[in-house]
C-alpha cells in the first residue's frame, strides 16, 4: 500500500465517523423535543400522582410542600375496604362501567365489522357515500354528539316520537335510573334479589351489581356504538384491503355461503385487526368521561357515575385529591390487566 | 337470477337504511337548529322548519361569548397540530433513520407512553401544569397536548418505507442531516404529513377533558368547553333551549366536518397507514 492510498482509507474512515457522529447528534437533537414533552406531561404527571395517591394532599398549597402527610394504603384503603360512600361510589362506577363495557365492545366490533365488509364489496354502487356515512359520526365532536343525543332521547323526543309509531311508550331516557336487567327480570316476575341482596361487593349488594345498565347508561352505549363503528370499521376495511379476492372467490366456488366465508375465511384473517381493534375498545370504553361530563353529570341516581368521571369530581370537587389519585390508579391497573390478559389469551390461541 | 336480484336489492335496502341511521341525527340536528324552543320540542322529527328562526344563533352571538371560544379553540387546535406534526416528523425520523446510542431505550419509552390512559393523567397534568406555573393560560392548554407518542410512531413507520438512495444523493450533494430531512425527505412524505394534520386538528379541536383541568377562566373557554357547560345546565340553568344547544353543537361541528370532506380520501387511508405494523 502507497503511503498515498493510506492517507486516502485515513481520511474516509475519519470522514465516515465525523459523519457517523453528526448523524448520532442529530438523532439526539431531533427526538429530544418530543421525548421532553412526553416526560413532562406523561412521565413525570404518573410519578405526581403516585405521590398524590398515597398521600393526604387535600389541594391547598403544594403536594410537595413538608406539611403533607404521607398516609401509605389509606386512600386505596378507604376505596376499597372502607365500606363509606367512597366505597359505594367506586363500587357503583365500577359496575357502571362494566356494563358498559360488556355491551359496548362486543356491539361496536361486530357492527364495524359488518359494516367494513359490506362496504367492501367491489359491486357494490356508492361505496363511497356508504363509507362517508358510516364514518361521519366519528369525525365529529364527542360534545357535539351528546348534545344531539340528548335531545333525540328526550321525553318527547325523536326517538320516542319514532317508536312511539310501533305503539311502544318510551322512557325518559336520561332520567330514568332503572337497571335494564331488572326490568327484564320484573318480566318474567323476579323483583327482588333475595340472597343476592344480602351479600355486598363494594358496598353494593349483588342485586344491585346484576342491575344491567340504567335507561340512561343503555343511551350512552348506543352513542358508543353510533361514534366508534366508523373508526373500526375503517381498520377492518383496511385489514380486509389486504386479503385477496381470490381467497372469497375460492370459497365460494366450493360452495361456502356467504356467512360461512365470513365465519371461516374472512374473520380468521382478519385476526391481527381484530385484536387491535378489541384492544383499542376495551382501553377506550373504560375511559368514558366526555359524555358523562357534557350528558348526564352521572345521574340519575349515579347510574352513569365512571371511575374516571369519579376520579375527576373525586379531585376538583370534592378535594379529595388522594382518593382521586387512587381511583385513576386503580383504573390504569384496569385497563393494563385486560389488556395483558386479552393478549396472553389471543396469543394462547393462535 | 331473480333471487340474485332481490337478494341484491334487499342489500342495497338495508344499507340505505343503516345510513340513514348514521346521517339522521345531524340532519334532526340542523333542522332543530332553526326552530323556537316550543316547535323543537313539539315536534322535533320535522326536519323543514319553515319560516325557520335564526334566533339560535343571535343568542349565540350575542349573550354568549361564542366567537371568542370559537378563537380560542381555532388558536389552540393551529398550534398544537403544527408543533405537534413537527415533533412527531423529527422524532419519527430519527426513530427510524439516525442511529444513536439509546435509540432502541428511546423507542421503547414512546411505546410505553402510548400505552398509558389519557384519562389517568386528568389529575397528574393539572399538578403539573400548576407546579410549572401554566395553569390556566394558552400554554398550559397547548403544550401538553403537543406531546403524542402515537404520531412518531405513525411516522417512524413511514420513514422507513422511504428508500434510502434519496438520502445518500443528498449526502453526496453536501446536505446537512436536517437539511436532508426537510427539504428532500419531508416533501416525498406528504400524503403521511397531511393525515397527521388532519388527525392531529381533528383530535385537539375536539379534545374536552384536557381543557377542563387545564384552565378555568371564562375567557379561555373552547368550544368544547362552552358547548359542554351549556348542556349540563351552566350558562342558562336548567332550561331545554334546544335550538341553542343544537346550533352550538352544529357550528363547532363545521370546521372538522369541511376539513373530512376536502381531504376524505387521507383520512379514508390513514388508518391503513396506522395498523400495518
Amino acid at each position: 500500500m502507497t503511503t498515498q492510498q493510506k492517507t486516502a482509507t485515513v481520511t474516509a474512515r475519519t470522514g465516515r465517523n465525523r459523519f457517523a457522529r453528526q448523524q448520532a447528534a442529530a438523532g439526539w437533537l431531533f427526538t429530544l423535543p418530543a421525548l421532553v414533552l412526553v416526560a413532562l406531561f406523561v412521565g413525570l404527571p404518573v410519578l405526581m400522582a403516585a405521590w398524590v395517591s398515597v398521600s393526604g394532599w387535600r389541594g391547598r398549597g403544594s403536594p410537595f410542600s413538608g406539611d403533607v402527610p404521607f398516609v401509605g394504603l389509606d386512600n386505596y384503603q378507604t376505596l376499597l375496604a372502607g365500606g363509606g360512600l367512597a366505597t359505594q361510589d367506586l363500587g357503583t362506577a365500577l359496575r357502571n362501567n362494566l356494563w358498559y363495557v360488556l355491551l359496548v365492545v362486543p356491539t361496536q366490533t361486530v357492527v364495524a365489522l359488518l359494516l367494513a365488509v359490506a362496504v367492501n364489496q367491489r359491486a357494490l354502487k356508492g361505496r363511497g357515500f356508504f363509507r362517508t356515512a358510516f364514518y361521519f359520526p366519528s369525525v365529529t365532536s364527542s360534545v357535539a354528539i351528546v348534545v344531539v343525543f340528548l335531545f333525540l332521547f328526550g321525553a318527547s323526543g325523536a326517538v320516542n316520537q319514532v317508536i312511539g309509531w310501533f305503539g311502544v311508550n318510551g322512557p325518559n331516557w336520561f332520567a330514568d335510573p332503572r337497571g335494564v336487567l331488572h326490568l327484564l327480570l320484573g318480566v318474567v316476575g323476579v323483583d327482588s334479589g333475595g340472597a343476592l341482596a344480602d351479600h355486598d361487593v363494594l358496598g353494593i349488594s349483588l342485586w344491585e351489581w346484576l342491575a344491567g345498565p340504567s335507561v340512561a347508561m343503555s343511551a350512552l352505549i348506543i352513542l358508543a356504538v353510533f361514534t366508534t363503528s366508523g373508526t373500526f370499521m375503517l381498520l377492518f376495511l383496511a385489514g380486509l384491503q389486504n386479503i385477496s379476492a381470490e381467497v372469497g372467490e375460492a370459497a365460494t366456488v366450493d360452495g361456502a355461503s356467504a356467512w360461512q366465508r365470513l365465519r371461516y375465511v374472512t374473520v380468521p384473517m382478519l385476526r391481527p385487526v381484530l385484536f387491535t381493534v378489541l384492544t383499542l375498545g376495551l382501553v377506550g370504553t373504560w375511559q368514558v368521561f366526555d359524555q358523562v361530563y357534557t350528558g348526564t353529570q352521572g345521574g340519575p341516581a349515579k347510574t352513569t357515575i365512571t371511575p374516571a368521571y369519579l376520579s375527576y369530581t373525586a379531585s376538583f370537587e370534592q378535594q379529595q385529591w388522594g382518593q382521586g389519585a387512587a381511583i385513576a390508579f386503580l383504573l390504569f391497573f384496569i385497563i393494563v390487566v385486560l389488556t395483558v390478559v386479552q393478549r396472553a389469551f389471543l396469543r394462547d390461541n393462535r | 337470477m331473480t333471487a340474485h336480484l332481490v337478494r341484491r336489492s334487499l342489500g342495497y335496502a338495508v344499507l340505505t337504511v343503516l345510513a340513514l341511521v348514521y346521517v339522521f341525527p345531524f340532519l334532526v340536528q340542523v333542522a332543530n337548529a332553526f326552530k323556537t324552543d316550543g316547535d323543537a320540542t313539539a315536534d322535533p322529527l320535522d326536519l323543514l322548519p319553515l319560516p325557520g328562526t335564526t334566533a339560535a344563533f343571535t343568542t349565540l352571538f350575542t349573550q354568549l361569548d361564542f366567537p371568542r371560544a370559537a378563537m380560542n379553540s381555532a388558536i389552540v387546535a393551529v398550534c398544537v397540530t403544527i408543533g405537534r406534526v413537527f415533533f412527531d416528523c423529527l422524532a419519527g425520523y430519527a426513530l427510524a433513520r439516525l442511529p444513536f446510542r439509546g435509540r432502541s431505550v428511546v423507542t421503547a419509552a414512546f411505546i410505553a407512553v402510548i400505552a398509558v390512559p389519557p384519562v389517568v393523567l386528568l389529575i397528574p397534568k393539572f399538578l403539573v401544569l400548576n407546579q410549572l406555573a401554566i395553569y390556566d393560560s394558552y400554554t398550559g392548554m397547548i403544550l401538553p397536548l403537543i406531546a403524542d407518542a402515537a404520531g412518531v410512531f405513525i411516522m417512524k413507520n413511514f420513514f422507513e418505507s422511504v428508500p434510502r438512495s434519496v438520502e445518500e444523493a443528498s449526502y453526496l450533494d453536501g446536505a446537512g442531516t436536517f437539511r436532508t430531512f426537510w427539504s428532500v425527505v419531508l416533501p416525498m412524505s406528504r400524503p403521511a404529513v397531511v393525515t397527521i394534520c388532519i388527525l392531529s386538528f381533528q383530535a385537539s379541536w375536539n379534545e374536552l377533558s384536557h381543557f377542563v383541568v387545564s384552565r378555568s377562566s371564562p375567557d379561555l373557554n373552547t368550544l368544547t368547553t362552552l358547548v359542554a357547560t351549556l348542556s349540563n345546565g351552566g350558562a342558562f340553568g336548567q332550561a331545554n333551549q334546544y335550538p341553542l344547544k343544537l346550533a352550538a353543537a352544529a357550528l363547532m361541528t363545521l370546521p372538522v366536518a369541511l376539513l373530512f370532506f376536502v381531504f376524505q380520501r387521507h383520512v379514508m387511508s390513514a388508518s391503513e397507514g396506522a395498523v400495518k405494523e
